[in-house]
């Protein structure tokens, strides 16, 4: 069974978030933890959107909090988030990693230590390399590991970096991600 | 990080935590309550930096060169800080503290895990816009010695001045940023008048006791690395050295949520992280 989603997006990420989180159904068995490049802007706006929009509860990943399913979490602007061993969130003010804080590599490293094999990690539209080593480290713990279609993806750079470093086992168009992230939260998973 | 992998992952977190209880018993440096996941990534930085493959080969290299440790200090403290970082933050001050520092003659000012001091220059700027520096005793502490002579220095890249000058703009700067630095090809120096009521100290908040007693607290982006406990620990040591009715702030993200100071202190502004210590309990 996997425990957890992990996604990265930038730009053309909340159009694609958008899309797809409003189709995770009410008892979507996995905490989704995101981090969409926003820049330094305040995110206050686009979360009471998508609280809107989705069935799910979506917020501000908080210091210390548990990682809880049933729940869409947010990276605040201008910090890095982390989930720890224990399964919470940590967040940090270290450098930018890849011009970015938020980072996406920080995120997957970090949940990829703590979830191991039974992590999901998602890299949509987006103008940068952020994600691609860190969906790699998923990969290499043997999590699962999905793309968008850079071929129809806004910004097809962050994809492509992925789709060459990380090597995932997934590739799919925006509109099919939904459905394939229902099908692997209610899987169970082979036991290596 | 090619040594470990889903496999021996429980190795790393044992290797890690007899690399932090190493450096507590050689060097006194106590980190075995941060984040592990801050440290597991800064000590796998380092492992591939270093082409070290294993973090016990790290930790022998650690324990017997101290020259390598010290510079494995500067990976494991945070040392990322902006000038007026979240402006909204230092407008509230203005707004929230300003007034009731006002009323002082003379007050003390402790701003604890300071860094290279770029938010202790902010606070100070602040301060003699408000005509209150030359009523201020200032301290200005961290553990770490590197960064506190650059703070103490008061250099900082000239790059950064922009981004700097529009954080103290939104932040309700009175005039211009550029005039409390004199520019020097790629770098500027703060003027010597903001620093002469400012004393730099080297001061552990993890291992060492109340620094002072004061009426301001500083304390931003510091509490975020360090798990539950020891966040209680330090508030409790920060609430101590605060006189009734003195200020606390605290980093945007941090909160005083579930630890057991809670109830010392009203909150002044919910959002920026300022409180007042409540006269008595």
């Amino acid at each position: 069974m996997y425990k957890a989603i992990v996604v990265g997006t930038s730009y053309g990420g909340l159009e694609a978030l958008k899309l797809i989180l409003p189709q995770l159904p009410e008892d979507f068995p996995l905490p989704v933890i995101v981090v969409l490049h926003i820049g330094e802007h305040k995110n206050d706006t686009f979360i009471r959107l998508l609280n809107e929009l989705c069935t799910l509860q979506v917020k501000e990943a908080e210091s210390k909090e548990p990682v809880l399913p049933g729940h869409i979490y947010f990276a605040p602007p201008n910090y890095h988030l982390l989930v720890e061993d224990d399964r919470t969130f940590s967040l940090s003010t270290d450098e930018k990693l890849n011009y970015s804080r938020p980072s996406i590599d920080i995120l997957f490293e970090s949940a990829a230590w703590a979830y191991q094999h039974e992590l999901i990690g998602l890299i949509l539209t987006g103008a940068n390399s952020d994600g691609a080593e860190g969906l790699k480290t998923i990969k290499s713990f043997g999590g699962k590991t999905i793309v968008q279609d850079p071929c129809h993806a806004i910004a097809p750079i962050m994809p492509r970096f992925a789709l060459k470093i990380a090597q995932p086992e997934i590739r799919l168009s925006l509109e099919a991600i939904p459905a394939r992230l229902v099908e692997l939260a209610s899987s169970k998973k082979a036991v290596e | 990080m090619s040594a470990y992998s889903d496999a021996n992952a429980d190795l790393l977190t044992i290797e890690l935590q007899l690399l932090l209880e190493g450096i507590f018993q050689k060097y006194g440096y106590d980190f075995r309550n941060y984040s592990k996941a801050h440290i597991r990534r800064r000590v796998l930085n380092r492992l591939s930096l270093c082409r070290l493959e294993t973090v016990s080969e790290l930790q022998n290299k650690v324990l017997r060169d101290p020259d390598f440790f010290r510079d494995f200090l500067e990976d494991l403290s945070i040392n990322v800080t902006e000038m007026f970082r979240d402006p909204d933050f230092y407008r509230s001050f203005r707004e929230n503290i300003v007034p009731k520092l006002k009323t002082y003659t003379y007050f003390k000012v402790w701003h604890a895990g300071c860094a290279t001091g770029e938010e202790v220059y902010s606070l100070a700027i602040l301060l003699q816009e408000e005509g209150l520096l030359e009523r201020c005793q200032f301290y200005a502490t961290d553990f770490n010695r590197k960064v506190l002579e650059i703070a103490k220095e008061g250099v900082y890249q000239k790059a950064d001045m922009e981004l700097y000058e529009r954080n103290y703009q939104l932040s309700g700067g009175k005039g211009k940023l550029s005039d409390y630095y004199n520019s020097m090809y790629g770098s500027v120096m703060f003027k010597k008048e903001l620093s002469k009521r400012i004393v730099f100290a080297d001061h552990n908040l993890v291992t060492d006791g109340v620094f002072a007693e004061v009426n301001l607290v500083m304390c931003r982006n510091v509490l975020i690395y360090f798990d539950k406990m020891l966040q209680d620990k330090v508030l409790n040591l920060l609430t101590e050295s605060l006189v009734p009715a003195g200020y606390l702030c605290l980093g945007s993200k941090e909160s005083l949520k579930f630890s057991t100071v809670e109830n010392r202190f009203v909150a002044l502004d919910d959002k920026q992280k300022i409180f007042k210590k409540k006269l008595n309990v």
